[in-house]
Parts: structure tokens; sequence; C-alpha cells
């Protein structure tokens, strides 16, 4: 009997070349997707960036690196960052410290809390579009409540949008509402994976309810927080439907007219139509999104609480 | 303060019970706070529009009426809406997880080459947001393919994503090897071994997974406005767009069509709410 010793390992390559063919296949479905709508548009971005486009969509001529020195310099991309940033640094730290507060009063043990959970987490299940056209109720023309009450004492009438000092604080608070519901739920799992004894060691030991929130609660709550601040400066750096619904045109004095909505701008509302200025600034977003994500790992890798 | 220390040792029954009334007083502020944007839109709602206009503000409307509803349903087209959003989000949702589970299992159980490069290609994706890519993805789906104003329009760009992929490859690398090799003896394949026993094991992240990406289909405002023109065609969330556009002086339309799209979301919110919060927490808790 000596044939046979040769028809298992036979049998085992068959198998094994047939375990290859069906793990490509597999793979297959998502490959396509990325490639025909991640990858390769992302290449044409940036190529399409470096040539000047007719208002008809047709490619007139090369001109390189050029378009990107246009874009960086020019008035309309350095007010749409400056805008940009303004909105990140109010609706970041503004959505954490609020979902903070909302999680630690929400954090106890008290009959009904459940429906106080649910009541905080509403909003996220509202939409940007749901959300932004139900801050028209407050910050509406004319029928907006805010503006009717802080208006009430002085003698103009007081419009957030349409004041360019007030408009991007206008959408920043109805963008931070709209977050608030998923920063608390996450925030809250945070705290409820904070061990009690922990907690109660330290109450022992004579710590007031803001040492231990300072020295224990908020290190151990740090990786949550991270997650969430990353989530929350992407979601910011890509906002648009708040923009659109409660702003149109971006705002008075462009005021609001974040990055995203600039390039939409550019590309999309008629008249304007610059595909190469927007590509252009389309690939430069992306290097910033992609400096942003690989620079906050980084940089708070080292000052977050992973345990142990 | 040898008092308030010896009390905030073992509180008194009156104190705890003040403490108590505190906290539920600051709960209620709160709530109060957090839910008068939604109680104001369906008061509004309720409202002919020129009562909204009108001061003093009505916060409890006497006599309201529900024709906002009817002619957000009616004039508004709402209904086509709602039903496009359902299909287009049914469809997103069923593909990213389908595609999801394949590639995964790839990922957990099978060898082959380039696993690696291809694991890093799903992961690259994480990287490139859509907003990065609608100019050139609008060229080829609108210019090129002509298929603006359709289904496959709205729903194929985002029938994979990286991170399904990965949330349950992660999951599928937990499931015990040895329950692949007894599979393999009973005769079982790869596909009737991920069908029969890592799907069902993988449940709840399949299920978290579902949820997530309902809500975030279901929630997509950029790439629908710019592919849709007909609103045979247009999800809901562009319909809110178009509600208010359209109907300047029915202000009380807009805001009975806002709710019509929230209540769905809500809905699900309320009978999926454990997925949810898995689907939200999922990375953020386990570091």
């Amino acid at each position: 009997m000596t044939a046979p010793t040769n028809a298992p390992t036979l049998v085992r390559r068959r198998r094994r070349r047939r375990e290859v063919s069906l793990a490509y296949l597999l793979v297959l479905p998502s490959l396509l997707v990325f490639a025909l709508f991640a990858f390769y548009p992302l290449v044409r971005t940036f190529q399409e960036g470096f040539y000047l486009v007719s208002p008809q969509g047709e490619r007139i001529r090369f001109i390189g690196f050029e378009q990107y020195r246009n874009v960086l310099t020019s008035e309309t991309f350095r007010n749409s960052m400056w805008v940009t940033a303004k909105f990140v640094l109010i609706t970041v730290p503004g959505g954490l410290i609020l979902g903070v507060a909302l999680a630690l009063l929400a954090h106890r043990q008290l009959k009904g809390i459940a429906i106080f959970r649910t009541v905080f987490s509403s909003t996220v299940a509202t939409s940007v579009a749901v959300a932004s056209v139900m801050w028209l109720t407050l910050i509406g023309p004319q029928f907006g409540l805010l503006n009717y009450w802080l208006g009430r004492e002085g003698a103009e009438a007081i419009d957030l949008l349409q004041d360019p000092n007030t408009a991007l604080y206008a959408v920043a608070l109805s963008t931070i509402w709209q977050n608030l519901g998923a920063v608390f739920i996450i925030m809250l799992a945070g705290l409820q994976a904070v061990p009690d004894d922990l907690l109660e060691a330290a109450r022992i030991d004579g710590a007031g309810s803001w040492a231990r929130f300072r020295y224990i609660t908020l290190p151990m709550l740090s990786p949550v927080l991270l997650f969430a601040s990353v989530i929350l400066t992407l979601n910011a750096f890509q906002a648009f439907g708040q923009i659109d619904l409660l702003t149109p045109g971006g705002g008075p004095l462009k005021s609001t007219n974040v990055i995203v909505y600039d390039i939409y701008d550019k590309a999309f509302r008629g008249g304007s139509s610059d595909v190469g200025v927007a590509s252009a600034t389309a690939g430069l977003l992306f290097l910033i999104l992609l400096a942003l994500t690989l620079l906050q790992f980084r940089f708070l890798e080292r000052r977050v609480f992973y345990g142990n | 303060m040898a008092t308030e220390r010896a009390m905030s040792g073992r509180p008194g029954r009156g104190l705890l019970i003040a403490k108590r009334i505190g906290s539920y007083a600051l709960l209620v502020a709160v709530a109060f706070v957090v839910l008068f944007p939604i109680y104001i839109t369906v008061v509004n709602s309720l409202l002919p529009t020129r009562e909204i206009l009108a001061r003093p503000p009505t916060f409890f409307p006497t006599s309201p009426r529900f024709s906002a509803y009817t002619e957000a349903f009616g004039a508004g087209h709402l209904g086509r809406y709602l039903v496009n959003s359902f299909i287009v989000t049914s469809l997103i949702t069923a593909g990213q997880v389908g595609t999801a589970i394949l590639a995964a299992y790839a990922f957990a159980f099978l060898d082959f080459p380039l696993k690696r490069t291809i694991f890093f290609a799903f992961l690259a994706t994480l990287m490139v947001p859509f907003e990065v890519t609608i100019v050139s993805n609008y060229d080829t789906i609108v210019n090129k393919l002509g298929w603006g104003d359709s289904y496959q329009a709205l729903v194929l760009p985002f029938l994979a994503t990286g991170f399904a992929a990965f949330l349950l490859r992660q999951t599928f690398l937990g499931v015990p090897r040895d329950l692949r090799d007894a599979a393999a003896l009973d005769g079982y394949g790869h596909l009737r071994f991920l069908g029969r026993v890592v799907v069902p094991l993988a449940r709840p992240t399949i299920a978290a997974l579902s949820v997530f990406s309902f809500l975030l289909a279901w929630n997509q405002y950029l790439w629908p406005l710019i592919v849709t023109n007909d609103e045979k065609y247009r999800t809901v969330q562009i319909g809110l767009k178009a509600l208010r556009g359209e109907s300047l002086d029915k202000l009380d339309v807009v805001f009975a069509g806002t709710i019509i799209a929230a209540i769905p979301i809500f809905v699900l919110l309320i009978v999926f709410n454990k997925q949810l919060v898995r689907g939200l927490t999922q990375g953020a808790v386990k570091g």
C-alpha cells in the first residue's frame, strides 16, 4: 500500500485551493464597492484637482499644484477653514461637557431613572434634517423663540441666523443638541464601567465628590472621551445638512460656510460650478482629516488610561 | 465642619429626602430643556401658521388641529418619501451587513494570499469619508452611468463599509476554532458553518450593527440631496428640505412633516434600544 500516500496531499491541496478561491469570493463584493466608490473617486478627486475645469465640467488645462496653491491662498478657502475650525471648537467641547454632565446626572440609583435616561438619549433618534427643522422653532426667522426671548429687552428684533456674528453659534447649538443623545449614551456606558468599590474606597478615605470625579472617574472615562471626541471632531468637519437647512447659501457674509458646504457650493450649486476647485478643496479636506485622525490618536494615546 | 462631616458619613433621614427631591428637580428641569425643541415642534404642527408667528407665542394649543399632518402626506408627498427612505435604507442595511458577514468570515477563518493587504484596504476605507469623494462619485454615477434619480444611485455606494467588516471580524475571532473542526468532522462546509454556527453566535453584534447601519442610512442627507431631483426618488430627509422651501406660509406643514420623519427612528430607538446602545458603545468602552 504505497500508492495512497500521495492521495491525501492531493486532496488537501485541492481543498486548500478551494478555500483560497472561496476567501476571494467572500471579500470580492466589499472590495468592488470600495474600489468603485472610495478608492477610485479618491484618486480621481486628486487628479481632477490638477485641472482647470469649465463650468460645463470639461477639463480645460492641466495646472498641477498651482490649483492647490490657489485654493490654499483663496479668501473662500481660508474663510471656510476658519469657520470649520470654530465650528469644531464649539461643538466638540460643548458636546462632550454636556454629555458627561447628563451622564453624571443620570448615573444614580433612583426610582424612575430609566425614564430620564430614555429622555436624555432621545435626540439620538433625530437626523440632521429633523434636528435642524426642529431648531427652527427656536432660532428660525420671525418665529424663533430664542430670537423672541433675547430680543424682548432691546429695541431691535434679533435674528440669530441672519446675523453674521451669531449664525454659526446658532447652528452649532442645534448640532450639539442633535449629538447630545449619542454622547450621553456613550458616556453613561463609560461611567457604568467605573468600579463602584473604587469610588467607595476613595469616599471612605475622605475624598470629596469633586476629587472622586477628578482623580478616579475622569481618568477612567478617558478612553471613552477619546472615542467620543474623535467621532465628534470628524462629524464636525463633515457638517453639511444643518448649514444647508438653517443657513442656505453658507450664511450671512459666508459666516457658516464650512468646508463641505464650500465643496458643495462650488461643485453643485448652479452658476458657480467649478469642479476643479471643488476637487482640490476636497483633496485638502481629505488630507486634513487624515492628519487629524492620526494626530489625535497619537497625542491622546499617551494620556489615556486603559486600565492596568 | 465637624457636624457636616458626621452628616455626610451618615446622613439623616430628612437630609436624604431633601437630597432626593433636589435630584429629581434637577433631572426634571434638564429633561424639560432637552425635550423642549421636540415639544415646541409638536405644538407648532398643531397650530395654523398665523398663530406660530403670533407674539406672545402659544405653548399650549387650546384648539389643536391635525390638518397639517394630512397636508404633509397629501400635497407634501411625505408618504412617497417615507416609502423611498424605507426601500433605500433597508437595501443599504441588508447590503452592509451581508457583505460584512462574508468578508469577516474570510478574514477570521480562512487563509489566503494577500490577506493582510486586503484587510488593510478594508481599514483604509475608514479614512476616506464620503464627503471627500462626492464630486467624483457624482461624476461617475450621474454623469457617466446616467443614474441620477434612481434607487441604485442612492444604494450602491453604501453596500459595504470597512467598519462593519472590521467589527464582525473581531466578533468572529471570538468563536472557538474547535467549533470549526467539530463542524468539519460533521461534514459542514465553510458556508454551512458560517450560516448555522458563526452567524447565530454573533447575533448580538449583527443586530447592533444592523440597527446602527439603518440609523445612519436613514439619516443620510448630502448624497440623496445631490442625486435626486425627482420627488419619485426623494428620501424623507430631502423631503423636509423641499417642504421647507415650498411652503413658506405653511410652517405647520413643515413641522408636521418633521414629526412624521422622526417617528420611525423614535420607534426604532425604543424597540431596539439595547442594540443601539451596543452599537454606539462598541469600541468605546472595551477600548
